[in-house]
C-alpha cells in the first residue's frame, strides 16, 4: 500500500505533457520470461514515449502478449528491469502497474459481465469510499467519454453491450485510472472496419493528450497507417525497432518471420459441382435459449468456398452446429445431397460426408485427454477397417492415424501423445486431417487459422483450397476479412442470425459495404467517399494485391 | 386464527437456522467459492455453541464460540479450495462428513443435558401489531439479528465497495485480478465469514430452537440451505422468503402430528423436503435465464494468475 502511495505521488507530479522530456514514459530493459522451460521472452528491450503509438508486431507465439503482461504486472519477469519516468519499478501485480499509470486492454476484455458499466469503471480503484458515490462516478465517466469520444451508457450492464461498446468500457476503465500508457492487445481483431476507424480516432485523441499507446497487432496495414514506431518480436526476441515512416509492409513481414515469405497463393478456377448442402429459412436457438439463427437460407455447391463474414456472436457457431446436425432446428429445413436432414442425428450427417471443423478445437473438435489414435478414429470407429464387429482393431487404427499424421504434416513424437499436449498448429493439422480425409462432400469450417502462426496458417489455407479443387463444398466462417476475401468464391455477411447479403464477386465489393453489413446495415457503395483514416491514404478496397493473393481465376 | 398465528410464528423460528446458513452460503458463493459442507458446519456450530454456553453459563459466548468454530472450518475450506485449488464439491462433502462425525463423537457427553439458552424477547410496541407483531416481533434476539443481517447483506452486496469487489471476484476473478483486486484474500475472507454465519444457524438449533444437543440434530437443514441459495437466486431478501416457506411447512407438519392426524408421521416429516424439491423444480423451469445471470459465473472454479492457455 505504501509503495502504491509513493507511485501515485510520482504520478501526480507528472512530467510535462508536451513531450519535451527525453525520458520515455516507460522503458523495459533486458526482459526475460520463461514458462516451464520454454522461453517466451529473451532479453527484450522496449520503450514507449509520450504522444506516440508504438506497434508491437509479431507472429502468434512470438511473445507479444507475454511481454505486455510483464509490463502490466500479470507475469513476473525472470530477469530484466522496468523504468517508469526514469524510476525503476517492480510490479508484483497489476495493482502496482496501474498505480504507475500503466493500463492494458486485453483481447478478451477484463470486464465483469454482470456488473454495470460504472461498477466496472471503479473496480479496484483504491480511493473509493465504503458507500459508492454513483452520481459522482457517472459524472466523471461522462467527462472522460466526452474528452476521448467514447460514448457509453454508464448504467447499462456489460453483458448487454456489443463487443465494440465493451471495448470502449475497457478503454474508459483505464483512462478512469489515469493510465498514461495504454496497452491495446489486438484491439481491432473483434471490430468491424467502421468500429476500428472509430477506435483509431480515440487513439489519436489519447496521444494528443500525451498518452503513450502500445498497439499489439499482426495486421500490417493498420500498423503502417496508425503507428509511429514498430517493434517486431520474433521467437521471443526483439528483432528490431524502426520508425513506421521508414519501413514497408514487406520489410516488416520479413522481420516477423526472419526470411522473405511469399504471402500470396494460387486460387485456381474450379468447376462447380452439384448442390450439396441447402438450408432453407432455418431458425436455431443459442445456448441461452434465445434465437441465434433466425431465418437463414443458403445453398452450397461442390468445388466452391462460401465465406461468411461477421462480428463474433452473430449466430456463426449455432449456424455451423445446425448444419453439422449438432443443434436442433426450431424451424426450417436442411437438405444434404437431396435428402431431408432436419432432425437427423449427427451420425447421419457424417454418413452423408458432411464434416465439421469447429473453432473450439479442444472442446468440440477433439477429446483432449485421449491420444492421437483415439482422436483420429473418432468418426471411424463404427466402420471397417477400424471396427471389427464390436471390437476396435487397434492395429489398423494406428495405421489410419499414422496416415493422417504423415499426410497432414503433424509433428509428434508418438501416436500415444494426448492431443492436449500438441501445439495449436499441430492440433489444427490433426483435426483438419481427420475432417478432410475421405473426400467429404461438404466441409463446415470455423476460424481455421485462429491462433496459428504464419506458416501453419498458410498450410491450413492451402489444404482448404486443395479440398475445394477436390470438389468439396466448403462453408468458411471467419472473423478475418483478409482470409475470407482470399479464399472465398462467394461471400455472405451474417448479422443477428441472418445473411445481410451474399455476393458472387467478393473481391470487387468495397470493404466499407462489408463493414456496414457486419454492423447490420445494408451495403451501399460509398467507396469513393472521403474518409478520415489513413495517413498514407491507404486503399480500403477489398480487391487488393499482397496478402489477398494472386487471382488466377477470372 | 390462533392456530394460524402460532404456525406463522413457528415458521419464522423454524426457518431461522436455514436463513443463517443460506445467508452465509450466499456470501461465500457470491465470492466464487462453493461450500457444500453446510450440514457439517451447522452441526459443529450446534455442538460448540451448546458446549460453550454450558461451560461458561452464557449463551452469547456460546454463539461466539459457534461462529469461531465455523470460521475455522471455513478457513480450512478456503485453504483447500482457494490455495490448493482442489475440487470444491469433494471438499464440501468431506466437510459435511467430518462435521457430522466429529460432532457426534465430541458430543456424546452432552446428550441428555439442557441449557437455558436464549429466550424470547418481545419488541415493545411493534410486537402489539396485528399478525406481524406475533409472527415477526415476538421472537428472540437471534431472529431479529437475522432480519438485520439479510437487509444489510442485500445492501452490502449491491451498494458498497467491498460488496462490489466480492461480486467481481465471484464473477470474473481474472478481471478482478487485472484491476488489482486481491482475489484470493477476498475469497478467503468471505468463505470464513460465510461459514461462521452457517455455524450460527447450527447454534440456533441447540441454543434457541431446542436448547439441547442431539446427534445429527440439524436433520438435513444444511442441504436445504444449499437449495435455498438457488431458490433465492443469490438474493438475501429472497432467502428470507425461502427459509420461512420451509419453516412454515415444517411447523405445519408438526402441528398436524400433534393434532393426531391419521397420516403416518414419516410421511408428514417428508413434507418440507418435498416442498424444497418442488420449489427447485418450479424455479428451474422458466427462470433459466434469470438464474444463469444471477449465478456467480466463476462459482466453484479455482483461480490462479500465472496460467498459460
Amino acid at each position: 500500500m505504501i509503495e502504491n502511495k509513493a507511485a501515485a505521488e510520482t504520478l501526480a507530479g507528472l512530467k510535462p505533457r508536451d513531450g519535451t522530456s527525453a525520458l520515455p514514459l516507460v522503458e523495459m530493459r533486458g526482459i526475460t520470461k520463461k514458462f516451464s522451460g520454454v522461453t517466451a521472452n529473451r532479453d527484450v528491450d522496449f520503450s514507449v514515449d509520450a504522444g506516440e503509438v508504438h506497434a508491437l508486431l509479431g507472429e502468434n507465439g512470438a511473445g507479444k502478449s507475454t511481454l505486455m503482461n510483464v509490463l502490466y504486472g500479470l507475469y513476473m519477469p525472470d530477469r530484466g528491469r522496468i523504468f517508469v519516468d526514469g524510476h525503476e519499478r517492480a510490479f508484483s501485480s497489476p495493482k502496482d502497474a496501474i498505480a504507475s499509470g500503466i493500463g492494458m486492454v486485453h483481447q478478451h476484455f477484463m470486464l465483469v459481465q454482470t456488473h454495470t458499466v460504472w461498477e466496472n469503471m471503479i473496480l479496484g480503484v483504491k480511493e473509493m469510499p465504503f458507500l459508492l458515490p454513483r452520481k459522482k462516478i457517472q459524472d466523471r465517466i461522462a467527462q472522460i467519454s466526452e474528452q476521448y469520444g467514447l460514448e457509453i451508457d454508464p448504467t447499462a450492464a456489460v453483458w448487454q453491450l456489443s463487443t465494440g461498446e465493451q471495448q470502449r468500457v475497457a478503454l474508459l476503465q483505464m483512462l478512469y485510472r489515469d493510465a498514461r500508457v495504454l496497452i491495446l492487445d489486438e484491439p481491432t481483431a473483434v471490430l468491424t472496419p467502421q468500429e476500428a476507424d472509430r477506435l483509431f480516432l480515440t487513439i489519436r485523441r489519447m496521444t494528443r493528450e500525451g498518452h503513450g499507446v502500445v498497439f499489439i497487432s499482426h495486421k500490417l496495414k493498420e500498423v503502417m497507417s496508425e503507428t509511429n514506431r514498430v517493434t517486431v518480436l520474433r521467437g521471443g526476441e526483439n528483432a528490431g525497432t524502426v520508425a513506421t515512416a521508414m519501413t514497408t509492409e514487406e520489410a516488416l513481414a520479413e522481420m516477423m518471420v526472419g526470411r522473405k515469405t511469399a504471402l500470396g497463393f494460387e486460387r485456381r478456377p474450379t468447376a462447380r459441382g452439384d448442390t450439396v448442402l441447402e438450408a432453407d429459412d432455418i431458425h436455431v436457438l443459442g445456448d441461452r435459449g434465445i434465437e441465434a439463427v433466425s431465418g437463414l437460407s443458403l445453398s452450397l455447391r461442390g468445388g466452391e468456398i462460401l465465406g461468411v463474414a461477421g462480428v463474433a456472436g452473430n449466430g456463426q457457431r449455432e449456424l455451423c452446429e445446425a448444419l453439422a446436425g449438432l443443434r436442433p432446428l426450431i424451424k426450417g429445413r436442411i437438405v444434404v445431397n437431396g435428402k431431408r436432414m432436419d432432425g437427423a442425428p449427427p451420425r447421419r450427417f457424417i454418413d452423408e460426408l458432411v464434416h465439421y471443423i469447429p473453432s473450439d478445437r479442444k472442446g468440440t473438435g477433439m477429446a483432449p485427454g485421449m491420444d492421437i489414435v483415439n482422436n483420429a478414429i473418432l468418426k471411424k470407429y463404427w466402420s471397417k477397417p477400424v471396427a471389427r464387429g464390436a471390437f476396435i482393431d487397434w492395429g489398423s487404427s494406428a495405421d489410419y492415424a499414422e496416415e493422417i499424421v504423415r499426410k497432414f504434416g503433424v509433428s509428434v513424437s508418438s501416436l500415444s501423445t494426448p492431443v492436449k499436449n500438441l501445439s495449436g498448429g499441430n492440433l489444427q493439422k490433426l483435426l483438419m486431417g481427420r475432417e478432410l480425409s475421405g473426400s467429404p462432400r461438404a466441409v463446415i469450417v470455423m476460424h481455421p487459422t485462429w491462433g496459428l502462426d504464419v506458416s501453419a496458417t498458410r498450410y491450413v489455407r492451402d489444404q482448404l483450397l486443395a479440398r475445394r479443387e477436390g470438389g468439396s463444398a466448403i462453408l468458411l466462417i471467419s472473423e478475418d476479412l483478409d482470409e475470407l476475401l482470399a479464399l472465398s468464391d462467394r461471400l455472405a455477411v451474417i448479422f443477428k442470425g441472418k445473411f445481410m447479403g451474399v455476393t458472387d464477386d467478393p473481391r470487387s465489393l468495397p470493404i466499407e459495404d462489408i463493414g456496414l453489413m457486419m454492423a447490420g446495415g445494408r451495403g451501399k457503395s460509398r467507396a469513393g467517399a472521403a474518409r478520415e483514416t489513413g495517413k498514407n491514404g491507404r486503399s480500403r478496397r477489398a480487391g487488393r494485391s499482397g496478402k489477398a493473393g494472386k487471382e488466377a481465376s477470372s | 386464527m390462533e392456530t394460524l398465528l402460532s404456525i406463522l410464528a413457528a415458521a419464522v423460528r423454524s426457518g431461522t437456522p436455514i436463513l443463517y446458513a443460506t445467508l452465509g452460503e450466499i456470501l461465500t458463493e457470491k465470492a466464487g467459492v462453493m461450500n457444500l459442507g453446510l450440514e457439517g458446519i451447522m452441526l459443529m456450530g450446534a455442538l460448540s455453541g451448546f458446549a460453550a454456553s454450558l461451560s461458561t453459563g452464557s449463551p452469547w459466548l456460546g454463539l461466539a464460540a459457534a461462529f469461531g468454530v465455523g470460521a475455522c472450518l471455513g478457513l480450512i475450506h478456503a485453504f483447500l479450495s482457494v490455495t490448493l485449488g482442489s475440487n470444491q464439491v469433494v471438499c464440501g462433502l468431506a466437510m459435511t462428513m467430518f462435521g457430522g462425525g466429529a460432532s457426534a463423537l465430541a458430543g456424546r457427553g452432552y446428550i441428555g443435558m439442557t441449557t437455558p439458552g436464549i429466550g424470547a424477547w418481545e419488541i415493545p410496541l411493534v410486537s402489539k401489531l396485528p399478525i406481524a407483531g406475533r409472527m415477526l416481533f415476538s421472537q428472540d434476539v437471534m431472529v431479529y439479528a437475522s432480519y438485520v443481517l439479510a437487509v444489510f447483506l442485500m445492501f452490502f452486496l449491491s451498494r458498497t465497495r467491498p460488496g462490489m469487489n466480492l461480486r467481481a471476484a465471484g464473477d470474473n476473478p481474472k478481471a478482478a485480478d487485472a484491476m488489482g483486486l486481491p482475489v484470493a484474500r477476498i475469497r478467503y475472507l468471505y468463505t470464513i465469514i460465510g461459514a461462521g454465519l452457517v455455524a450460527l444457524g447450527g447454534a440456533y438449533m441447540s441454543l434457541v430452537y431446542n436448547k439441547f444437543w442431539a446427534e445429527g440434530m440439524t436433520a438435513g437443514r444444511g442441504w436445504i440451505a444449499v437449495a435455498m441459495v438457488i431458490f433465492a437466486i443469490w438474493n438475501p431478501l429472497r432467502a428470507m422468503l425461502g427459509a420461512y416457506l420451509f419453516g412454515g411447512v415444517e411447523a405445519f407438519q408438526l402441528r398436524l402430528q400433534a393434532a393426531g392426524a391419521s397420516v403416518p408421521a414419516p410421511l408428514l416429516m417428508m413434507l418440507p423436503y418435498l416442498m424444497t424439491i418442488l420449489v427447485l423444480l418450479f424455479i428451474s423451469v422458466g427462470k433459466g435465464r434469470k438464474l444463469s445471470l444471477s449465478a456467480p459465473s466463476a462459482l466453484g472454479i479455482p483461480f490462479y494468475r500465472e496460467e498459460r492457455e
